[in-house]
């Protein structure tokens, strides 16, 4: 029973890790950019729950679609004011300036919402489900539901979809794509919504299990699915979700077993030890440098 | 580049205000084949050139190339011919200059808007969608003529149904030109390279081109390869109807197909003419071996 709620945790806590993963995969994967903001619009995510519950009093499902939207509104004019001037600028000009829009949106935060924890309300009243004589706790089966039904639709949108060829085109070949009719800057800012939107799905996500918004709190949830994208190998649709439940797993097994303060410690010493054998993750292609 | 636009509304008037396309008074019109005497050539660039800091790439291009006509370009390495395709599809903003597309002038457009105009090309060193299979290479080059709804895209609905299988069949029927039906599901970047420069063309042929521009299409190729490639740049022009530009080193398929061929050297168009003017042209000859090879 207790191994069960523990495989349940870390499918939970990885499902969240998976979701925000997938965004810095996606970015990474078509401009080779490293999103340091991406970790802070979860942050953003979980304050527009804050706002449409506890102080708008709004319903948990409008909450939710108002923490999508904005997050991936957010993303889009992340991208549109800050990256795509420097679409063509050396990539560390980029990468300063995703470090820049990072602490802005902490700041900012900061500034409106002050450093104190907001505490989210509860989405629903349901905690627990009865599946036979297993008591089992609604937001983690919710979350591994919701996150699974993302990462289906994601995957048909990347494979299937005008768009979704658009933007493996444009990830492999940029010029060339733009050469065969593609409109560049309109599937860049398409990802950037994607990955943002899963982002707000995580927020929300986090919301219901640790109801607390804090200006600083997607520092360490960002680096986490950092960690878990570069797990799972930069880059790799599939890889960000491995990594992310795997990072899940393992921060809920170490803290299982009794040893909460090492969990972190664990994290990063389980990715030093992939990316020894397998430099580019676990799904990670070997990248050839282009001439 | 507001400033080059500028400069160029002298040769054509600006593109906003033009709706019907002009017909550029060109002073060597002699690219026109006879067949297509009386069209309007379907390229044209006029005094084209762009310097790189204070080195001049490509200086005084002039062309004019008819509806279905395949003329060749040849020069030694470093002459500037990819440059000249690189301004051709606006990847470089010319300095000076003026590209018209079907009448229309391309100063100003973006090269996916170049693109829409009439104009695809492919590359020297083969740029596939490598991870992508061979029937989806081609769908990327149908993007602009794909209306899609993302959601019903995503939920896979009767309309998004209908619309795949209408692309699927064409992109099948592209796929035919080269007999390549049965490699559609291989990942591009597993084909053989012959095969891989086929499927480049196939994929710009997808944007459904006025004018083709293919960056040596024999490079690699055996002589048998060649001769096949050089049929099926024929076939292209008969079936599709379109004007094809070619870079090539591969004198045997330059002289085979092309019906004019311009040399240029050190960025500027030394010669122009039939394939047999060309071989027998002293200038020609010196840009290849040098001045003591004519005198």
């Amino acid at each position: 029973m207790t191994v069960l709620a523990q495989l349940l945790n870390g499918l939970q806590l990885g499902s969240v890790y998976a979701l925000i993963a997938l965004g810095y995969t996606m970015v990474y994967g078509i401009i080779l950019l490293l999103n340091f903001a991406h970790g802070d619009i979860i942050m953003v995510g979980a304050y527009i729950s804050w706002i449409a519950l506890a102080q708008l009093g709004l319903h948990p499902i409008v909450a939710a679609i108002l923490a999508v939207a904005g997050c991936t509104l957010l993303g889009v004019l992340i991208d549109k004011v800050a990256y795509a001037p420097l679409r063509n600028a050396p990539r560390l000009s980029i990468l300063i300036t995703a470090i820049g829009v990072s602490y802005f949106l902490e700041n900012g935060a900061q500034l409106v919402f002050g450093a104190d924890a907001k505490v989210v309300p509860a989405f629903t009243d349901i905690t627990t489900i009865q599946v036979g004589d297993v008591t089992l706790y609604f937001t983690a089966i919710l979350t591994i539901a919701v996150t699974a039904v993302s990462t289906i639709v994601l995957n048909l949108l990347v494979q299937k979809t005008k768009l979704g060829k658009a933007m493996r085109a444009v990830s492999e070949d940029m010029g060339a794509a733009r050469l065969m009719g593609i409109n560049v800057n309109n599937t860049i800012s398409f990802t950037f919504a994607v990955g943002s939107a899963l982002a707000g799905i995580g927020a929300v996500l986090y919301s219901m299990a640790y109801t607390q918004a804090t200006p600083t709190m997607g520092i360490m949830l960002g680096t986490k699915a950092f960690v878990a994208a570069v797990l799972g190998g930069i880059g790799s649709i599939p890889g960000a979700v491995i990594g992310g439940l795997l990072v899940g797993m393992a921060e809920v097994l170490v803290s299982a077993l009794g040893f909460p303060v090492w969990k972190d410690a664990v994290v990063y010493l389980l990715l030093i030890i992939v990316l020894i054998f397998r430099p580019t993750g676990i799904l990670g292609r070997t990248m050839n440098e282009k001439v | 580049m507001p400033n080059e636009t500028s400069k160029r509304a002298d040769v054509a008037p600006e593109p906003e205000k033009r709706r019907r396309p002009v017909l550029v008074q060109v002073e060597e019109p002699n690219l026109v084949t006879e067949r297509d005497m009386g069209k309007m050539p379907v390229l044209q660039a006029q005094h084209l050139g762009i310097d790189f800091g204070g080195l001049t790439a490509v200086d005084d291009f002039n062309i004019a190339m008819g509806p279905t006509e395949i003329a060749g370009l040849i020069g030694p390495n470093g002459a500037g011919k990819t440059t000249i395709f690189n301004l051709l599809t606006n990847v470089y903003q010319p300095t000076r200059g003026t590209v018209l597309i079907d009448g229309y002038d391309t100063a100003g457009k973006s090269v996916v808007q170049v693109n829409k105009m009439g104009i695809a090309r492919t590359f020297q060193n083969i740029r596939l969608f490598s991870q992508m299979t061979v029937e989806e290479n081609v769908l990327v080059g149908f993007t602009n003529s794909m209306s899609s709804h993302l959601v019903t895209d995503i939920f896979r609905l009767p309309g998004h149904w209908r619309q795949e299988a209408e692309f699927h069949e064409k992109a099948q029927e592209l796929l035919g030109i080269f007999d390549m039906q049965g490699l559609s599901d291989e990942r591009a970047g597993n084909l053989p390279y012959g095969a891989q420069r086929r499927l480049e063309i196939l994929r710009a042929l997808a944007t459904h081109p006025k004018v083709l521009l293919l960056d040596e299409p024999a490079a690699g190729m055996n002589p048998n390869e060649t001769e096949e490639l050089m049929d099926n740049i024929r076939k292209i022009r008969d079936d599709l109807h379109i004007a094809i530009l070619l870079i090539e080193h591969d004198m045997s398929l330059v002289m085979g197909i092309c019906e004019v061929v311009g040399v240029l050297d050190y960025g500027k168009i030394i010669a122009k003419g039939s394939p047999e003017d060309i071989q027998n042209d002293p200038r020609v000859i010196e840009a290849y071996l040098g001045k003591q090879g004519v005198k």
